[in-house]
């Protein structure tokens, strides 16, 4: 192992050792928010701390790293993708440490209907599992799996464009929990964006294994297909 | 592999499996390759991978090797260079070369860059001066040896004497300037005067050079070519092959995961 293999060897293990500490973040939330948990609510944003030092080590090894080495190729590209998933990661961690943030905040604990009628516990299994995903897609440069996962970010679109309606529905049946509500619809809102956050890591995977940009393509496609249904729309008029 | 008429014109070298023989050693194996008029491509690869020898078949510097063959079609300018009846010095005068070490002759300043005019019959004193002052411009090396042209060029510091040989060069206005690893003697900043050289020739001239320092082919070249064991394994675009090349044998070379 040359020089250079080695000071990207000490750069993914930081991005391993920070990725286990956004994972508790992530993970620890659901059973919080579960449980009414504030002391593991606390620990959460504790815990965001430790994930921005983090944030910052890897920011200075990637930046030591271009002015020492100047890699090239997929060295290069890996690099690249490393500081943005880095930004991306911190991002979950910051996102997590807010949930937590409103469950330490909430008066009583949540009630099992308004979490049910959300969906916000399968939104929670679905980011779990994706951010799983995207830590294997990364470690085993497996761009099948990170395409994939910037597919199954839609249900996670699909829950959340839901919410609310299921929410409005609740509070016109449970007045009392305006409150409580409004957090979930928070928390989904959180959880929405923690899907986007990694879809953006798992396009980066796909940038580093095949030197192919697929970011901003759904977007761009959903964009057309638009455009084109309203061109049908105002034809059909 | 050869372009279509129109498109000919826009290429100042183009070759045709090129091989070249060292007696029994195949040290270039079926080289086809096209590179456009004012524009810097540059050879890497490791030593004795067959960069310099082809760099050298384009003025015909391996005519000069004993036991040198080589097969294939080389065109400079549209001209097959080994197959037409063109004779060397008048190849030499259109395909300009600047060596690794400087080596400018035991002569004045003004004289070294002289040298191939008075040598290819030019006398006008006139012209002489003109071309000596454009070609030491051209060079970046003028404002400082405008005073001094009479002095030796061996006073002269190593970064000056090669900026010295490429003015030399120049000066019998080649279209084509062969460079085999121009900066590899020179410290950061005479290299870095030569990297900006080589930006500022590009709009006059064609510019070939043999480089080991990766960072200074990304730099200073438009395409790279890279080449192992004799073969041309990659040729494409500078900014392509730096970031995602296609071959593996490319990508372990430039990441410096080698052998």
């Amino acid at each position: 192992m040359n020089q250079l293999e080695k000071e990207l060897l000490q750069i993914k293990e930081k991005v391993h050792e920070m990725w286990d500490l956004v994972t508790f973040q992530v993970n620890g939330g659901k059973v919080a928010l579960v449980n009414a948990d504030k002391e593991l609510a606390r620990k959460i944003m504790k815990r965001g701390k430790k994930v921005n030092i983090y944030d910052i080590k890897i920011d200075r090894m990637c930046e030591n790293l271009f002015a020492l080495f100047n890699p090239v190729a997929v060295d290069l590209r890996w690099i690249l993708a490393i500081l943005k998933i880095n930004a991306n990661l911190e991002r979950i961690g910051d996102t997590a440490e807010g949930i937590a943030r409103l469950v330490k905040e909430a008066d009583n604990p949540f009630e099992a209907e308004l979490l049910q009628t959300t969906q916000v516990l399968e939104m929670y299994d679905a980011a779990e599992a994706m951010l799983v995903d995207a830590r294997q897609a990364l470690a085993e440069e497996d761009t099948e799996l990170a395409k994939a996962l910037i597919k199954r970010d839609k249900i996670l679109d699909k829950i959340n464009s839901k919410a609310d309606k299921a929410l409005v529905s609740y509070i016109q049946a449970h007045p009392e929990d305006i409150a409580q509500a409004l957090k979930i619809a928070n928390i989904i809102r959180k959880l929405e964006r923690i899907g986007d956050q990694i879809t953006n890591i798992a396009e980066e995977v796909v940038f580093y294994v095949d030197a192919k940009v697929v970011k901003h393509r759904q977007k761009n496609k959903r964009d057309k297909n638009r455009s084109k249904d309203k061109d049908n729309d105002t034809s059909e008029e | 592999m050869y372009h279509t008429d129109s498109k000919e014109k826009e290429y100042s070298i183009q070759t045709k499996d090129v091989h070249l023989y060292y007696g029994d050693f195949h040290a270039l194996k079926g080289i086809s390759v096209a590179m456009r008029k004012n524009q810097v491509t540059a050879f890497i690869g490791p030593s004795g991978c067959g960069k310099s020898t082809f760099l050298r078949c384009f003025n015909r510097m391996n005519d000069l090797i004993d036991n040198a063959r080589i097969e294939g079609d080389i065109l400079v300018d549209g001209v097959d260079i080994y197959k037409t009846n063109i004779h060397v010095d008048d190849l030499r005068k259109h395909v300009g070369m600047v060596f690794q070490k400087p080596n400018p002759f035991p002569k004045s300043i003004f004289e070294n860059v002289a040298y191939g005019l008075r040598v290819n019959g030019t006398q006008n004193k006139n012209f002489i001066q003109e071309r000596v002052e454009r070609s030491l411009q051209q060079a970046a090396l003028w404002d400082e040896v405008k005073d001094k042209l009479k002095k030796s060029a061996f006073e002269l510091s190593g970064g000056q004497q090669q900026r010295l040989c490429i003015a030399r060069a120049l000066a019998i206005e080649p279209s084509v300037l062969l460079m085999d690893e121009p900066a590899s003697a020179l410290d950061p900043i005479s290299t870095a005067k030569i990297e900006e050289l080589i930006y500022g020739l590009k709009k006059d001239y064609t510019i070939v050079i043999v480089t080991h320092n990766m960072q200074q082919a990304g730099r200073v070249s438009d395409h790279t070519a890279f080449f192992f064991l004799g073969e041309l394994v990659e040729f494409a675009k500078t900014k392509t092959l730096f970031t995602s090349p296609r071959d593996q044998r490319t990508q372990n070379y430039i990441t410096g995961r080698f052998g």
